[in-house]
């Protein structure tokens, strides 16, 4: 075992350092360079790029829509096209935009928030992003040529079955899933082994930032959820439609229920995966701009864990018309009402915080009023359509599509749009501008609740979800105008934002470390960060790692810049444990990605895939496995007289 | 939903302004308490951490969270009690039996006696007698589809394999309008059906004059329209009780002309909309699986006047 000691050096001199440093986590220029990388941030920032393409799409999507439901029998996007539209909008935005950028930003602060180098496994990370990349980029192809999937995102058996969905249009669906599945999957497992056992020293589980816990508590949750789903649609789905079995066609013995509780057993979970990084950023900007940490930092731990686990005995909920018994059904309403119980603490405290800070009105903070205001009205309307006779009037209807989009975007926008905001400066090393990021806001915050609260309204009145049109006489013309007029305005406000970002890039005040006064360890690194993250691995010593670090900001020596290393502390309280080397930059993912592409694309086809894909698969794994010769760099730079 | 014109609408329609009034005052408290803090907040020269700070935040959370739970409490109560009158079939009477089975994008209608000359089969369109409890039996022919009409009750999954059922009653005559609440597919915009309920006499009367066979036309052009219809495509889909028509892929069209409405409640049912619906069904309903007819112009006229002398 290696010696790590954690040493106060009050005067030191780090330039030979630096430079050896700078040396080991260079990485190659240009395009080359761009494919190679195994940098978390350089992963993290395309990541979130791309999700937010993607995030765009689903938008122009859904304007689409509003405009089609603009006036009764509009004739703008044909029943057709509009079922592809709104499979495409929720498939968008839950696997193509809102689990990866949650993820995404998690591989980008995390490991800069516990004080390492990089996550646990780069290959397999840079890996994830490739396979992410290609599985989105191959449903949109299909959209694009007007063969997109129309049986909406929870591809509900029989009508997602061979029979009643004929051609490649949900098998294309399915595939996608596998595709994001095995990248969230990766992230998952990047994140939980980063924050276990890279922490800085000192940096116990009792002093995790909440932002780090949040994403801990999202990490296991997708490695829970996630593998129903791909059980249900990579196997059975794929295998019914493909093969040829019957697991979901009733003639044969099959359920088409089996197919809505796998669903939802994933589906529900989902939508705390996409929220609970939702309030880690929350936490961060309340704390930041309050100039306090968050009041109640073990209830809100608590909170975020509990939610973790409720979030697991829900599913049924989305099933309450289905026959099935009603002392069942009990159960999952009592749960589904009682998760409230950890999301209103968690409200409590950062109004507790507010009121013991000093809040500063920066765009970040609106962002998160603006989450709790939206948020409580969506967690509201969960709390009825907990009740199952409630439900069974307003399921399916547009009262739940108003009630989600309060959820999602309260839960999951706002605060992404705040933390965008919060850690650009980081990113780039540019500040944003303040007077544009609060237009933003205000646009955003009221085209959503032009666009989505009068659906409540439409859902009562009997409109159901899902239709592409609706008759004149129903006298829910003025109300669907309304929403669309809003839509417009989230978009309005949406331009904005990506012009604020886009300007400040370019032309925006330098930022500094640290613009914001804030409390987590990214802030005590330049910005934009080198590709080392911290020149030296800081100890830390209480919660807010910067907030109450001692003038002479101890630090940890005895690894070696030489060569790419990380420090493996012990999981509970961050001790020193060990040296790790940590791969450099390496062409492999992205052949392995290419190869695991070309395999669940061409399955979509046959199922010969499965022996032919395997080839040019098992050339890259082993690749990958070759062994590498880690000492050689450092020898040939200790031969070279260093 | 807002409309209730039964019991099972209406016990919903208390739930909903129980929980409204609980949730405005939810919504409204919170509110008030964040726009305190930041009131507080920004009067504040530096952030309070001491322990008298924490200890009486500590305080108010801890009853706000006791609150939240007794309100939720009260609210599964409330949601419980609902939810058991609803679900429990009243005692009262000889229920009327209706099997209902969903098709893309129609309703077949069968009304069950224990005569099976008194049984009826009709389609998108149910009338039942005010005051009588009514018990739904459903499944589906393909997808899944789900039964809501929102004055009346909440909804119920209609899935192949599966047999669901519900129950449900009219207090006051009406026509009620009801929707397939399950994306089934590209026509779920387009499955609707009316519930009529209408006192029992004249349900009786009603029921009696489906139960009829239909009448052999009248005049030489509704004969002429038959012949129509039985050398077209129609019969292969469409059953007319008493002629040689017995499709049962379609919806039955015994008595069609005495309908409010055609093509699952989408457009309204005279002789314009018909001869539409007839010649280019996919014009009104793209993806509908009745495909266009070809026919003279005469030959539509003889057919629309044989349809709507179908009464």
């Amino acid at each position: 075992m290696a010696s790590v000691e954690a040493d106060v050096i009050a005067d030191r001199d780090d330039s030979a350092d630096l430079a050896a440093l700078e040396r080991s986590w260079r990485e190659p220029p240009g395009l080359w360079g761009w494919l190679i990388t195994v940098d978390h941030k350089r992963i993290g920032k395309r990541y979130i790029a791309t999700a937010l393409v993607f995030f765009l799409l689903a938008g122009l999507e859904a304007l689409a829509m509003r405009v089609q439901l603009a006036r009764p029998e509009n004739g703008f996007l044909g029943p057709d096209r509009y079922d592809q539209f709104f499979t495409m909008h929720g498939t968008t935005m839950m696997f193509l935009f809102a689990v990866p950028v949650m993820l995404a930003w998690g591989i980008y602060l995390v490991p800069q928030m516990v004080g390492t180098r990089d996550v646990a496994f780069p290959r397999l990370n840079a890996y994830g992003y490739w396979v992410y990349l290609i599985g989105a980029s191959f449903i949109y192809v299909q959209f694009l040529l007007n063969t997109g999937t129309d049986v909406g995102w929870f591809a509900y058996v029989p009508l997602a079955g061979p029979e009643f969905s004929p051609g490649k249009r949900v098998d294309t669906w399915a595939q996608m899933v596998t595709f994001t599945e095995i990248a969230a999957l990766i992230a998952a497992i990047e994140i939980v082994v980063t924050v276990f056992k890279q922490r800085a020293p000192g940096m116990s589980l009792n002093r995790l930032p909440l932002y780090v816990w949040s994403m801990v508590v999202v990490a296991f949750m997708v490695i829970f959820a996630m593998p129903a789903v791909a059980v249900a649609s990579t196997f059975l789905l794929a295998m019914d439609r493909l093969v040829g079995t019957h697991f979901f066609n009733p003639a044969e013995g099959g359920d088409p229920l089996l197919w809505q509780h796998m669903f939802w057993f994933f589906g529900h979970p989902e939508v705390y995966i996409i929220f609970i990084p939702g309030l880690g950023f929350v936490s961060s900007i309340v704390t930041t701009f309050t100039r306090r940490p968050v009041f109640g930092y073990v209830a809100m731990v608590l909170s975020l864990i509990a939610t973790g686990f409720i979030a697991f005995g829900l599913w049924v909920h989305h099933m309450f018309a289905t026959p099935i018994p009603q002392l069942g059904q009990s159960f999952f309403t009592a749960a589904s009402m009682m998760i409230a119980i950890p999301s209103g603490v968690q409200i409590f405290c950062w109004i507790a915080t507010l009121w013991l800070g000093k809040p500063r009105f920066q765009t970040p903070l609106l962002y998160a009023l603006g989450f709790i205001v939206i948020f409580v009205i969506g967690g509201l309307t969960g709390v009825m359509i907990a009740s199952v006779p409630f439900d069974l009037q307003v399921h399916d209807t547009f009262f739940i599509v108003a009630h989600f989009h309060y959820v999602l975007i309260g839960g999951a926008v706002f605060p992404l749009l705040g933390a965008i905001t919060y850690w650009f400066p980081k990113v780039t090393g540019r500040l944003t501008s303040e007077r544009l990021g609060k237009i933003g806001f205000w646009l955003v915050f009221t085209g959503v609740n032009v666009t989505f609260f009068p659906m409540h309204f439409l859902g009562l009145m009997g409109m159901t979800r899902r239709v592409y049109t609706y008759l004149p006489g129903q006298g829910w013309g003025g109300l669907n105008l309304l929403s669309t007029i809003g839509a417009f305005v989230i978009a309005a406000g949406v331009i904005v934002f990506l012009y604020n970002l886009a300007a400040s890039w370019r032309f925006g005040a330098p930022a500094g470390d640290d613009p914001w006064g804030a409390d987590t360890l990214e802030w005590a690194i330049p910005s934009p960060p080198p590709p080392y993250n911290h020149a030296r691995i800081p100890i830390v010593q209480g919660r807010a790692a910067l907030w109450s670090m001692t003038p002479d900001r101890p630090v940890v020596v005895g690894l070696n810049e030489t060569r790419r290393e990380v420090l493996v502390t012990t999981v509970m309280d961050a001790e020193p444990d060990n040296r790790q080397e940590s791969p450099g930059p390496t062409p492999v993912p992205f052949f392995a990605a290419l190869a695991t592409g070309f395999l669940l694309i061409l399955l979509v086809f046959t199922f010969q895939a499965l022996w032919i894909g395997a080839i040019p698969l098992g050339l890259a794994l082993f690749a990958w496995a070759w062994p590498r010769h880690p000492d050689r760099a450092w020898r040939l730079d200790a031969e070279a007289g260093r | 939903m807002l409309n209730p014109a039964g019991p099972q609408a209406d016990s919903i329609f208390g739930l909903w302004t129980y929980m409204w009034i609980a949730s405005t005052a939810v919504f409204a408290a919170v509110m008030v308490a964040l726009a305190m803090a930041l009131v507080r907040g920004r009067r504040r020269d530096a952030p309070d951490v001491s322990e008298a700070g924490e200890g009486r935040a500590r305080r108010t959370i801890v009853v706000a969270t006791g609150i939240t739970l007794a309100i939720l409490l009260a609210t599964l109560v409330a949601s419980y009690l609902t939810g058991r009158a609803y679900a429990v079939t009243p005692e009262s009477g000889r229920p009327l039996q209706i099997t209902l089975i969903g098709h893309q994008w129609w309703w077949e209608v069968t009304y069950n006696d224990s005569l099976s000359s008194r049984s009826l089969s009709t389609a998108n369109e149910i009338h039942i007698p005010v005051g009588r409890t009514v018990v739904v039996k459903m499944t589906s022919s393909d997808v899944i589809h789900s039964f809501w009409v929102p004055n009346l009750a909440g909804k119920k999954d209609m899935i192949p394999g599966y047999s669901s059922t519900m129950w449900l009653r009219a207090d006051r005559p009406g026509v009620f309008r009801g929707q397939c609440a399950e994306f089934c597919g590209h026509q779920h915009a387009k499955m609707a059906l009316l519930v009529v309920a209408e006192p029992p006499a004249e349900f009786a009367r009603w029921y009696d004059a489906q139960l009829a066979d239909n009448m052999p036309p009248t005049d030489t052009t509704q004969s002429t329209g038959k012949n129509v219809f039985m050398s077209h495509g129609c019969v292969l889909c469409h059953t007319i009780r008493g002629t040689d028509a017995g499709g049962r892929v379609g919806p039955d069209l015994t008595h069609l002309a005495t309908r409010r409405t055609l093509a699952a409640g989408t457009i309204p049912n005279n002789r314009g909309w018909l001869g539409g619906w007839v010649m280019d069904p996919q014009g009104i309903k793209p993806g509908a699986k009745m495909p266009p007819n070809d026919m003279r112009p005469d030959e539509l006229q003889a057919l629309l006047a044989y349809l709507q002398s179908l009464r």
